[in-house]
């Protein structure tokens, strides 16, 4: 039953073979036996998922279902949950119960899906190997020596494990993306603005998107279908008909141009993974896609562009945690600035009291132009690259990470080599484009991604060439051992 | 760009961040080494180009002003570390 799809999971609810009850009590049963290995999930929402489910089934009865009506997943710790501790991985929201649901939670539940419990995640969706969250590091189910990524590590941890067959995410810097690479599974970030942001813990806001992992594009594609769409609430999105993904999925890929930026196949980029990216493109060459080395000239750029906005923004939007209207407080505040100073001390975990230090610092008087304004300019640079690719090709493809998981604890200590994990997702994120990363090999045991990078709101042509992928390969459909 | 030990209570200051003293060296070896590595961004000549604030360039919406949030000031409050009478408790900023 869990390695099923989602159209057969869907099928067999319609048919009865199975109820939603059964089945999400069959994942539950997962995440009791496996998840003490993983650290996955922070907040098992167990009682209420089996309530949603039963209610599932009655609108299954009803014939009044989507395709996810009934259908488990795990739900990004950074999305709020009414009533329900949405803790973004920190002590600072360790006792935090969100008065009110954010916009994908509430569009899920609409759409009857189930949800199980809420995912592990870097602090504050700082980090990119799931070390910084407070409930403890996520391990890697492909060798649990080494780190899921990050920061959506949990969701994508569980999703490869098969702990539950669809997760949220949100990708800052490619904290959707780079988690799935080193789990093995399917994730689309969407283009800026395509999915509400609202009730979404806000981190760099003009970056922060949310969007689905899954084991297959096919499964993300329905998933994102009911998670993206205008929302008056959040002032960035953006009032487009949302397009019927899972309608595309088969169509043909002859005359697809695929672009091949030179920059991201230079010095940095392990020899395997390299070779399992050229071998996953020669596929596409079979699949009728024509192929064309590009350039993105301000690639190297996109680093050191992210790491001045991304901290600036974080320093602003985490000013609301302050101990006074929700959240942690410090023990006897002396007066209202130790409240501050203690609250946010103790509450924050290093790499999240780095980036708001050089936040501040960017932002202080006298810097801001030197820095923040900078680094839009070069942003600029970047986003005018890929809009000069995206004339001559439809999408665009290379490695989504430079290497396979690395080990717990390797990169703890330099904060500038984490970094570097992000290289080729993060100006994805400057350039506010779709991007998305399926499996496409192995090496040395460990699963490697391909990158897909479209134009603005063309998620659809980034599934159904993920799609015809997954119909030739089979990467998409091994799962670690030890989760049988 | 290199920051010492002051550099890190200053702006730790301005953050209202508590940070150890012990942490302080760190704390300026690693923001240190992040503001030289942002450095990378003066290779660039970017004379007259717009800061881009948006990916897509959209303006700030504007919504019609009418009522559209009810108060729920009580489940709200449910959350906070301390209340009284509808208002949020900090300690005493006026003697």
């Amino acid at each position: 039953m869990f390695q099923k799809s989602i159209s057969k999971l869907a099928a067999g609810l319609r048919d009865g073979e199975f109820s939603s009850e059964e089945l999400t009590q069959g994942f539950l049963d997962r995440i009791g036996r496996y998840d003490s290995q993983l650290n996955s999930v922070i907040t098992l929402t167990d009682s209420a998922a089996l309530e949603a489910a039963r209610a599932a089934d009655t609108r299954l009865k009803n014939g009044d279902a989507t395709v996810l009506t009934g259908i488990p997943f795990l739900h990004k710790d950074i999305f709020c949950t009414d009533g329900v501790r949405t803790s973004c991985g920190s002590r600072m929201l360790d006792n935090f119960a969100a008065p009110y649901d954010a916009t994908v939670t509430a569009k899920l539940k609409e759409a009857g899906a189930v949800m199980l419990g809420k995912t592990n995640m870097d602090e504050f969706a700082m980090g990119s190997s799931n070390e910084t969250s407070f409930y403890g590091p996520v391990k890697n189910p492909w060798d649990q020596q080494r780190v899921p990524g990050g920061s959506s590590g949990g969701s994508a941890a569980a999703v490869a494990a098969r702990l539950a067959p669809l997760a949220t995410g949100t990708d800052t810097g490619g904290s959707i993306r780079q988690p799935a690479a080193l789990c093995g599974i399917t994730g689309i970030k969407p283009t800026y603005g395509r999915v509400s942001r609202y009730g979404m813990i806000a981190f760099a806001s003009s970056l922060d998107q949310a969007g689905p992992l899954a084991t297959s594009a096919q499964d993300a594609a329905y998933m994102l279908e009911a998670m993206a769409g205008f929302d008056p609430r959040d002032s960035t999105s953006i009032d487009q008909p949302v397009d019927q993904y899972a309608q595309t999925l088969d169509d043909d890929l002859s005359g697809l141009t695929i672009g091949l930026p030179k920059e991201y196949f230079g010095a940095g980029l392990d020899a395997q993974v390299g070779a399992a990216v050229e071998a996953a493109v020669e596929a596409y060459k079979k699949l009728g896609a024509q192929v064309r080395d590009i350039s993105l000239p301000n690639t190297s750029l996109a680093v050191p562009a992210y790491y001045v906005v991304a901290p600036a923004e974080c320093s602003s939007n985490l000013s609301r945690m302050d101990g006074v209207r929700f959240g942690y407080r410090c023990e006897d505040p002396k007066d209202l600035e130790d409240l501050y100073v203690r609250s946010r001390g103790e509450g924050f975990g290093d790499e999240v009291k780095r980036r708001i230090l050089v936040g501040t610092y960017a932002l202080s008087a006298g810097y801001y132009d030197a820095y923040y304004l900078k680094a839009q300019q070069v942003r600029r640079l970047i986003r005018d690259d890929f809009v000069q690719a995206f004339k001559e090709v439809d999408i665009i493809m290379g490695p989504t990470a430079p290497g396979t998981a690395f080990k717990l604890g390797e990169r703890c200590d330099d904060p500038v080599t984490m970094y570097l994990s992000d290289i080729y997702t993060i100006a994805v994120n400057l350039a506010g484009l779709p991007g998305m990363s399926i499996p496409a090999g192995m090496a040395d045991g460990l699963p490697v991604g391909l990158q897909l990078i479209g134009n603005y709101f063309e998620e659809g042509r980034l599934l159904n060439a993920a799609h015809r992928y997954q119909q030739v390969s089979d990467w998409h459909t091994r799962m670690p051992a030890g989760f049988e | 760009m290199s920051l010492d030990s002051e550099a890190v209570s200053k702006i730790a200051h301005l953050a209202r961040l508590g940070v150890d003293k012990s942490e302080y060296e760190t704390y300026a070896r690693n923001l240190s080494d992040i503001l030289t590595f942002i450095e990378q961004l003066n290779s660039v000549d970017t004379q007259g180009v717009e800061p881009m604030a948006h990916p897509l360039d959209a303006s700030q919406r504007l919504r019609v002003d009418e009522v559209s949030e009810t108060i729920q000031r009580e489940k709200f409050q449910r959350i906070a570390p301390r209340t009284e009478a509808g208002l949020y408790l900090v300690p005493k900023v006026i003697d």
